[in-house]
């Protein structure tokens, strides 16, 4: 069969959540985002190493990820180009700004409208909000089936997809019709890396603002009409259209009435010595007091 | 009218302990609210655990009983829901933050434009001004969650759109029938008006659901490995621990990431939230992400050789300590004890 499947990934940039050290917390209580570094989340990872086997199976299939972010997370993009895929997107504009997973959902999905794939592909959530909200919504505004939870995709044919899925406490196999958005679980095959060929290739792949940035001057030698695929798009709400109020801040229902840094509830604490005298003596305490026995 | 609706989530048969739990705090809600609870109930030959609903204090039981809706599939169990709320307009929709809840609700909140707060801790009603035009809202649903990797506390409401939905995970509810069953009825919806054929697009061709093996949530004492014990191998203590106390073991997020344990064993807002009597802390270091899911314990001993860790500052019995050096120490010393 020589069917050629496009493919979207979903791909966010996220600060490092899972190694938060002392440092990530100003003086003031907010969170200090320098002390985090920018990462591709880790589900979403998972999500591109599906693409990728799709393609492998399928070649001539292309694979284009959609992000949306501040003009840094064209490196999202560029992690994708070095491990095989053919292009990306990047939905950056301050009127998307101040959107919750509603309003990010709705940005997403006017994009995936656009680039019109068989195939959409998600990690199951991200590492900084946790939701797992943004796929299924994507999927309903794009009226098409979610496929969340998955772990393999287990054959694929033109018209039909077949997935196994991870549970709480199980598996389940189902198949969908196509075209169809799938959330990807960790428990996924991690993602291949980085092919050299296309580190070299994609090096100084980027967008029209990364090109105009003066950090970067000097930096890019050949021009992108010479290599068209050293260019990364940026889209605004102007190309992706729609409805202007959904986007961004007031396109969000939900609302954050307040934010508290973390205080613990000072209790009084017994300090033990880590002395065979002191824990014998704690452990006699909880026998006697029949918290344990 | 504008009540609070539950879905009730079944597995094999059983309504799930979360949708009781949310059950029990709707209840707290909606007697703050002066309005009264109802359950959304979708299964195939489910009629019959509508008591358990009443039980739990739903005054109405929204039923839609077939045979093609016996396992979960987005597309039919979203057209139904909607139906409902869109018949009933609840002023608030909660769902457990389960795989079904965590596919359901997003997919019903986008429909509905409506807004949607995931794995809240805490529920709470309360008054909220808007801080640009200054209008005045009555009696939102606080919904309240760590963010950010857990290192900070958010209160999301939804001010505008209805209904205020959230997800709450297992376990960080309390649940508890009622003395006495309300005298509910059942609202029997003609699901041959509500589905279409397209709802079908996705089959499910293979299901395999084990027994619940592990459970760390109704254990009475849990010790708790953290990322700092340092590896698959080194977990071992741990078990050992938690086998000659009569324990169970859970385990930190970092730790379930690294793979020293199954997901199955993870404590916090991401896994499981526990309330044992007793919990044994080794390798902590006390993230907010994983306090939230057993700072409620009644006795928390941490072991850390880190004085500055921040579990230290939940615990009941702090030992500054390697715990390579410590575990092994209680054990003896329970040994000693017991005989």
């Amino acid at each position: 069969m020589d069917k050629k499947f496009k493919i979207v990934v979903l791909a966010k940039q996220v600060p490092d959540t899972r190694n938060v050290g002392k440092d990530a917390m100003t003086p003031e209580g907010t969170v200090n985002r320098a002390a985090l570094p920018a990462i591709f989340n880790p589900e979403d990872m998972n999500a591109l190493e599906q693409a990728l086997r799709i393609k492998d199976k399928f070649p001539g299939s292309e694979i284009f990820i959609l992000t949306m972010g501040p003009f840094r997370a064209a490196e999202i993009i560029r992690e994708g180009l070095f491990r095989g895929t053919d292009g990306g997107i990047l939905l950056t504009d301050r009127r998307f700004a101040g959107a919750d997973t509603l309003a990010t959902s709705y940005a997403i999905s006017q994009a995936v409208k656009k680039m019109n794939p068989d195939i959409i592909l998600a990690g199951r959530q991200a590492i900084d909000g946790d939701t797992a909200q943004v796929g299924p919504q994507v999927a309903e505004k794009l009226n098409i089936p979610q496929i969340t939870y998955a772990e393999e995709i287990t054959e694929l044919t033109e018209s039909k997809i077949t997935i196994l899925r991870r549970l709480e406490r199980g598996i389940e196999v189902v198949t969908s019709i196509l075209p169809c958005l799938i959330t990807v679980h960790a428990t996924a095959a991690q993602c291949r890396p980085r092919n050299a060929k296309n580190l070299l290739k994609y090096k100084y792949a980027r967008t029209p603002n990364e090109e105009k940035d003066p950090a970067n001057q000097g930096k890019y030698l050949i021009s992108t009409d010479e290599k068209p695929f050293l260019k990364i798009q940026e889209w605004t709400v102007d190309d992706v259209g729609g409805d202007e109020n959904s986007y961004g801040f007031a396109g969000s229902p939900t609302k954050v009435k307040k934010v508290e840094s973390i205080v613990f509830k000072a209790k009084e604490s017994k300090v033990l010595s880590d002395s065979e005298a002191d824990i014998d003596s704690l452990i006699a305490e909880l026998m006697a007091n029949h918290e344990i026995g | 009218m504008n009540n609070i609706i539950v879905f009730a989530e079944t597995e094999s048969g059983k309504i799930c302990d979360v949708s009781l739990e949310l059950l029990t705090k709707a209840r707290q809600l909606a007697a703050t609210l002066k309005v009264d609870v109802e359950a959304l109930l979708i299964g195939s030959n489910v009629k019959h655990l509508a008591n358990e609903l009443f039980s739990y204090g739903a005054k109405v039981v929204h039923l839609a009983d077939e045979p093609r809706l016996l396992h979960y599939r987005t597309l039919p169990y979203t057209a139904i829901t909607l139906r409902v709320f869109n018949n009933e307009q609840p002023q608030i929709a909660l769902f457990g933050a389960t795989t079904v809840g965590r596919d359901l609700a997003p997919r019903v909140s986008s429909a509905l434009k409506s807004g949607l707060t995931a794995d809240c801790t805490s529920l709470e009603i309360g008054d909220h001004q808007d801080p640009k035009s200054g209008k005045e809202y009555k009696e939102l649903l606080y919904q309240i969650r760590p963010a950010f990797g857990g290192n900070i506390i958010a209160t999301i409401v939804n001010p505008e759109h209805r209904p205020q939905m959230a997800t709450v995970r297992e376990g960080v509810m309390k649940k508890e029938p009622l003395a006495k069953a309300v005298d509910g009825k059942i609202n029997i919806l003609d699901t041959s008006k509500i589905l279409v054929d397209s709802d079908f697009a996705v089959e499910i061709i293979k299901r395999e659901i084990e027994e619940r093996k592990i459970d760390i949530k109704s254990a009475q004492i849990l010790v708790d490995g953290g990322y700092g014990v340092g590896s698959k191998e080194n977990f071992s203590l741990v078990f050992e621990l938690a086998k000659t106390l009569g324990a169970e073991v859970g385990a930190s997020r970092a730790a379930v990431d690294a793979g020293f344990v199954e997901n199955a064993r993870q404590i916090g807002q991401t896994g499981v939230t526990v309330r044992p009597k007793l919990i044994i802390c080794v390798g902590v270091s006390g993230a907010i992400q994983h306090t939230a899911g057993m700072d409620q314990s009644k006795i928390i001993i941490a072991i850390n050789n880190d004085p500055e860790a921040p579990i230290h500052k939940i615990a009941d019995y702090s030992i500054i300590g390697d715990l390579n050096d410590v575990v092994p120490k209680m054990i003896a010393a329970y040994k000693k004890h017991s005989k």
